[in-house]
């Protein structure tokens, strides 16, 4: 085990490798990190924006020609949904989505180079 | 083996008896009809689940068996498992309450609890299961001495699990008495006993099926009630938004964010704490462990990940569902029938009403059934992996150095796992009338800044050596828990001083302790010259063929 473990350290494809999958990981941390601290950071910073309506209500003022009143008629309700919905559910499926991305390609394309490594380790 | 399974009947018996004689005193107060059909869908799941834990326990033989089911789960059912133990009554009568009250707040909320899972997908997950064998201590202390490594990783996992344990429990009590009827001291005693007997009979085994059906049961639960809720409004999301917005009453203001998030740094040390934290909690940690390979410890965090966010999104429609559904019947749902007076049972109830408006009294009991199990499969999970922090790392390593053999292994295993389970009764009854909320967020700070920091900088970093590793861990525990105690939370709420006297005054103390943590392990390791750091050091190349490729890692737990 001792002499597998040492051929492992010693051949090049691995240290390519780690560096590789090493660097791969590091990616996809700081894509999370970046996605979920800039959704807080907005929220903190910004809830104007956040609180927009996806289609805002359209709304028209015009003045009574007799009284001079200003009559407000909504013209298009809008939607009840802002802006800071689909981003929030977004970020749980993006969540979803970059996790599974890491799960299969590890799992198929790593896992293939890491067997090949052990297996010449193990000549 | 038969006073086993004598034992194991008697207490079934005595659960049961419990339940059913409480429930009957107290029918008289509440709805009766309910009570007995969320009693007798508790009691199926119970004898059900302890008709597997009687199976378990004729599986569990070993050490490896009650740590880690001896390794034999598979990716799909550990990441089930991994949603069991981690979606607590707390997240989803929790979250789906905090958007029955502020709409859109409860999101950020969900969001924090998910992306902890991709952290432990990209940078733990097949590290962990490659250099470990039962506990988080032997991937932190792989190259370490061992004594004080151990002696650190029990305290870490031990603090951690006594703080979740406690919101836990106090949770449990109070969510049992409303939905049951049952005495909050009864219904803690109820919940420690089963869980005990989970632990103490079928292990690792018995565990990880519990959470596995209490999963499927939540997973299944929620999912109904989301598509009755969408089912309303036609799958038309928008619909439901216009009509909660309609008649919440603060109106447009739950489509915004509220004042969940006060201030920058308490947001960034909030989400540090969510983040990091879950890669440091002792029970999830071990739960990579029951798997045979690191193929399958990503399947199992990929898997978790999709169950655990999906189910957040669902709580987030079952909280506008509420909005809708309960206003529409504030007879029925509101105490004295007035909106203003808020929900029957508090406002955690919001899911539980819910289940009645659109699935009948069933339904009802169906869930209050799966909340009661939720906290079972949970208490569960941390019992073990507080049995084994003491059993594994402080018994078989510090105190024997490693030369005890399995049975006596075991045995300290349920002699603590009893202990655990009794102290968790005792605390959770003790606590009753705390302001237990700040728990669960400073156990996910220590794990955060004490925990995470070791395992992290004792996998990747060549240069991290035992003293720093120790050193850093502590800075980064005492740290957590002594900002906390100054904290408005405890300082004000609990410890009674005047109000605006806490001079912490950030939300959670993870940005400060964890940066300590990290800063502390390197200074130190870097400044430790010993001959114990160079050795520690040049096993370290060693160290990392193994985590990265899995060349040597403990296969099936020792079978």
């Amino acid at each position: 085990m001792q002499d597998i473990n040492e051929k492992i350290q010693a051949n090049p494809k691995f240290q390519k490798f780690v560096s590789m999958r090493n660097g791969y990981s590091i990616i996809m941390t700081v894509l999370m990190i970046v996605v979920y601290f800039g959704y807080i950071l907005l929220i903190a910073f910004n809830k104007e924006w956040l609180a927009t309506k996806l289609v805002p209500a359209v709304t028209q003022v015009t003045s009574n020609p007799e009284t001079g009143e200003a009559i407000t008629t909504i013209i298009s309700a809008g939607t009840a949904t802002s802006y800071g919905i689909p981003l929030g559910v977004g970020v749980i499926v993006f969540t979803i989505l970059l996790t599974n991305i890491y799960v299969r390609r590890a799992n198929t394309e790593f896992d293939t180079i890491n067997a090949e490594i052990i297996k010449e380790a193990q000549q | 083996m038969r006073s086993n399974k004598l034992i194991l009947g008697l207490l079934a018996l005595c659960a049961a008896g419990a339940a059913f004689a409480a429930g009957a005193d107290l029918g008289n107060t509440t709805k009766q009809a309910t009570n007995w059909t969320a009693i007798v869908m508790f009691a199926i799941f119970v004898g059900g689940t302890l008709f597997i834990t009687k199976w378990a326990a004729s599986k569990t033989k070993s050490a490896a068996d009650f740590y880690t089911a001896g390794g034999g789960i598979t990716g799909f059912q550990n990441g089930l498992a991994i949603a069991g133990d981690y979606m607590s009554a707390a997240s989803f009568l929790g979250i789906s309450g905090l958007v029955f009250a502020n709409g859109f707040d409860g999101l950020i909320f969900s969001i924090g609890w998910l992306v902890g899972w991709p952290i432990i997908t990209f940078l733990m997950a097949e590290r962990l299961r490659n250099l470990g064998m039962y506990t988080f201590a032997d991937v932190a202390g792989y190259r370490f001495a061992q004594t004080p490594i151990r002696t650190f990783a029990a305290t870490g996992s031990l603090v951690v699990v006594a703080f979740y344990m406690i919101a836990q429990m106090v949770g449990a009590g109070q969510l049992i008495k409303v939905l049951f009827g049952l005495e909050y001291t009864v219904a803690v005693v109820i919940v420690g006993v089963i869980m005990m007997m989970y632990v103490l009979f079928g292990g690792m085994t018995a565990t990880t099926w519990v959470q596995i059906i209490k999963a499927v049961m939540l997973l299944c639960g929620a999912t109904f009630m989301a598509l009755a809720v969408l089912l309303q409004f036609g799958f038309n999301p928008e619909a439901l938004f216009a009509k909660a917005v309609e008649v919440h009453s603060k109106h447009d203001a739950i489509m915004s964010p509220g004042a969940l998030i006060k201030d920058p740094i308490s947001a960034i040390s909030v989400g540090m704490a969510l983040m990091f934290g879950t890669a440091g909690l002792p029970h999830i940690l071990q739960r990579f462990f029951t798997v045979p390979s690191a193929k399958e410890a990503r399947k199992s965090v990929g898997w978790a990940t999709t169950w655990i966010g999906y189910f957040y999104i669902l709580t987030f429609i079952i909280g506008f569902g509420a909005i809708v559904n309960l206003t529409a019947a504030p007879e029925t749902y509101y105490v004295g029938g007035e909106l203003a007076k808020g929900l029957k049972g508090g406002g955690n109830m919001a899911a539980v009403h819910l289940a009645n408006a659109v699935g009948g009294d069933l339904f009802l009991g169906f869930i209050s059934a799966v909340a009661f199990a939720t906290i079972l499969a949970v208490v569960a999970g941390l019992t073990l992996s507080g049995a084994s922090a003491v059993s594994h790392d402080l018994y078989a390593t510090v105190i024997k150095k490693g030369q005890a053999d399995s049975a006596s292994e075991l045995r300290v295993s349920k002699i603590t796992t009893l202990c655990l389970g009794a102290l968790a009764v005792v605390l959770g009854i003790a606590f009753e009338k705390q302001n237990v909320a700040f728990m669960v967020m400073l156990a996910f700070a220590i794990a955060c800044s004490a925990n995470f920091p070791v395992l992290f900088m004792s996998v990747l970093w060549k240069n991290c050596t035992t003293k720093g590793a120790v050193t850093g861990g502590f800075v980064g525990l005492f740290l957590s828990v002594g900002l906390t105690v100054v904290s408005p939370a405890v300082w004000e709420a609990t410890l009674g001083n005047p109000k605006g006297s806490a001079w912490f005054q950030y939300s959670s103390p993870a940005i400060f302790s964890m940066t300590a943590a990290f800063f502390t392990i390197w200074l130190v390791s870097i400044l430790d010259n010993s001959e114990q750091a160079k050795k520690e050091r040049a096993l370290f190349p060693a160290q990392h063929a193994r985590s990265e490729t899995g060349m040597g890692a403990a296969v099936s737990g020792g079978h």
